[in-house]
């Protein structure tokens, strides 16, 4: 069986992880648009603007087998945001832990691949996410639960910005704290973008940073759509954060519809509305800014 | 001359429904949980800072490292649980019923029943075992709960059906609710041929004009009002239904379908509970007679002492005789 192990996973240097890395995003980002065809709707511009992060954590940071998602020694990756289901599916596919010709059955009738992510549907989705709120709390147990059986393994938390809003996040982010979970790593999405609007209207989240520094995170805020930002902020969380146990957190400045020009200028919506002939544009668009990536 | 104001009666929070003299068990599901994880090292409980008040300190004592504490947090507390359960180990995890089933019901219904996991979920005070009022009265969690899918639902009567319960709820695969009687509990159901057994109802006595069918601390009640009735000459059936859910409708509706009085007995609001249960079980059979429900009324109910509130909402022995004798003669 095949283990992919964490980052540097290799001999690579710097500069060949983030080439890698970002040969993986753009191939995301490929799966990402043909997935929203089939629907003619979707998530789309969160899974591009969130697809730098997803190639970072599934091509550098876990270790896991692709043949075996339910492997014991795996580390663990949690969607909190169901709704990103599509971009993870796009990773876990990159990731050689779903076939990539299933993508296209996503959100079909008996699909693996519903709309909103769910454990018991799919490979590699190790919660039902979809609620906002949850992911953090229920990482908090996998990482306590663990440590105790004496295991190594990481565990990672994909949440958005919307989902700081919630309560619960916040009593997650108190117990890691409280409970010195250094193997219990945070990604924030900020793309700045709720349900109902800019997240800065809908409520104030802001200042992010001095939140999680304030709840004894050692928190980084980088460009999320950078990856050898991304690279270095993972980087540095083994000695500053797991070697004296405290959780991370990387707040990550996305931008919704990244990579595909059409989509980034389009008005900010949570569900983007894409036409018929709109796909193949955006596909173009994607292949000429991306510098002859594979 | 000197006048003496009358000592109020006092509502204490924890109060003990055990009558005087009665024999109890001290903390049983704390020591019941604590042999159980002497025997298997997946046992772990968790707790929203009330460990002291759901005996779960109990536990902590003996197994330190097995337990988290998680803070006055319960979302965290049942995610948190659902991320033990989803690593290998089965968790047990405590608060007030309050608390688990109006303000962490999300976590427990996606996080816990939805992938059904082995989580255990330990609720003090449930139905009226405080006078505190609405806050800490649990009057609604059967109701609440009877709707999530997966979710095994257990009222216990006494010190001995919690003992025998927890290794029990441990086995058995998916969630687990649990109405926690804690502190000083009586020990009621080791004078009957009895033992407790996940998704089965019992017949505790046989009695030819009435059947009782309860579960909780009303079964002890139920048994109390039997010996009391036999004194009107009333011949008192007692069947405990101590799984909510799934119910025993097989062995509840065959003692129900008779020609005596039914009366259900609960310790929870007569909305969603056993007695709804009870009737929606004898609709589907095509059973029909007459029940009386004894349980919580529809309502808020008021702050104060438990046998002032348990008189006055009918929960008492007395209470309970005089509806079975109302209800005889009508």
């Amino acid at each position: 069986m095949t283990t992919y192990t964490a980052s540097g996973r290799s001999p690579l240097r710097v500069d060949q992880r983030i080439e890698e890395i970002s040969d993986a995003a753009y191939r995301i980002r490929h799966h990402a648009l043909n997935m929203g065809e089939v629907q003619g709707q979707g998530y789309v511009g969160q899974a591009l603007g969130a697809a730098d992060m997803l190639a970072t954590v599934y091509c550098d940071q876990l270790t896991y087998q692709p043949g075996n998602p339910g492997w014991e020694e795996r580390d663990r990756f949690l969607l909190s945001t169901g709704h990103y289901a599509i971009g993870h599916y796009a990773a876990l596919a990159e990731a050689g832990i779903i076939p990539i010709e299933e993508l296209e059955t996503y959100g079909s009738d008996d699909s693996r691949l519903p709309m909103s992510g769910m454990s018991t549907y799919t490979p590699g989705m190790e919660i039902s996410g979809g609620s906002l709120g949850h992911g953090l709390t229920i990482a908090v147990g996998m990482a306590l639960s663990l440590r105790h059986q004496g295991r190594a393994q990481r565990v990672f938390n994909f949440l958005s910005d919307g989902e700081l809003d919630e309560g619960s996040t916040w009593e997650a982010a108190m117990g890691a704290a409280h409970h010195q979970l250094g193997h219990l790593t945070a990604l924030v999405d900020i793309n700045a973008l709720q349900a109902d609007g800019p997240t800065a209207g809908v409520l104030r989240t802001e200042p992010v940073t001095e939140k999680w520094e304030a709840f004894g995170w050692y928190a980084q805020r980088v460009d999320g759509n950078d990856v050898g930002a991304l690279v270095e902020a993972f980087d540095s969380i083994s000695e500053q954060a797991q070697a004296v146990g405290r959780p991370s957190v990387v707040l990550c400045d996305t931008k919704v519809g990244r990579g595909v020009p059409l989509l980034e200028n389009r008005e900010k919506a949570h569900f983007m509305r894409i036409e018929d002939n709109e796909w193949q544009i955006c596909r173009d668009q994607l292949s000429a800014g991306s510098q002859g990536r594979k | 001359m000197s006048t003496t104001k009358p000592r109020l009666k006092t509502s204490a929070m924890i109060a003990s429904f055990a009558d005087p003299g009665q024999k109890t068990s001290s903390a049983p599901f704390g020591h019941a949980l604590a042999r159980l994880a002497d025997e298997d090292p997946r046992i772990v409980g968790l707790t929203a800072d009330l460990g002291k008040y759901t005996d779960m300190h109990i536990f902590a004592q003996q197994h330190p490292e097995r337990f988290f504490q998680m803070g006055m947090a319960e979302q965290l507390l049942f995610g948190a649980a659902a991320g033990f359960a989803e690593t290998g180990l089965i968790p047990f995890a405590s608060t007030y019923s309050v608390f688990a089933a109006r303000r962490a019901y999300d976590f427990l219904c996606l996080d816990i029943a939805e992938p059904n996991l082995n989580v255990n979920v330990i609720g003090g005070l449930p139905g009226l075992t405080t006078g505190y009022g609405p806050s800490h009265q649990a009057t609604e969690d059967i109701a609440i709960f009877r709707g999530m899918p997966n979710l095994t639902i257990v009222d216990p009567c006494d010190s001995l059906d919690i003992e025998q319960a927890v290794p029990q709820l441990a086995a058995s695969e998916g969630p687990t609710y649990l109405r926690l009687l804690r502190g000083k509990v009586p020990t009621v159901l080791d004078e009957y041929d009895y033992s407790f057994e996940l998704g089965k109802a019992k017949v505790l006595r046989t009695g030819r004009d009435v059947v009782f069918v309860s579960s909780g601390l009303m079964t002890m009640r139920a048994l109390e009002a039997a010996k009391s009735l036999a004194e009107h000459h009333v011949n008192v059936a007692v069947v405990h239904s101590p799984t909510i859910k799934p119910f025993d409708a097989e062995t509840v509706v065959n003692e129900v379908d008779s020609n005596r009085l039914v009366v259900t007995l609960e310790n929870h609001s007569v909305v969603g509970g056993l007695y709804e249960t009870l009737a929606a079980a004898m609709v589907a059979r095509q059973v029909s007679a007459k029940v009386i429900p004894i349980g919580l009324p529809d309502q808020f109910l008021d702050a104060g002492a438990l046998p002032t509130l348990h008189d006055r909402y009918g929960l008492s022995v007395d209470a309970i005789t005089a509806t079975v004798l109302a209800g005889l003669e009508n």
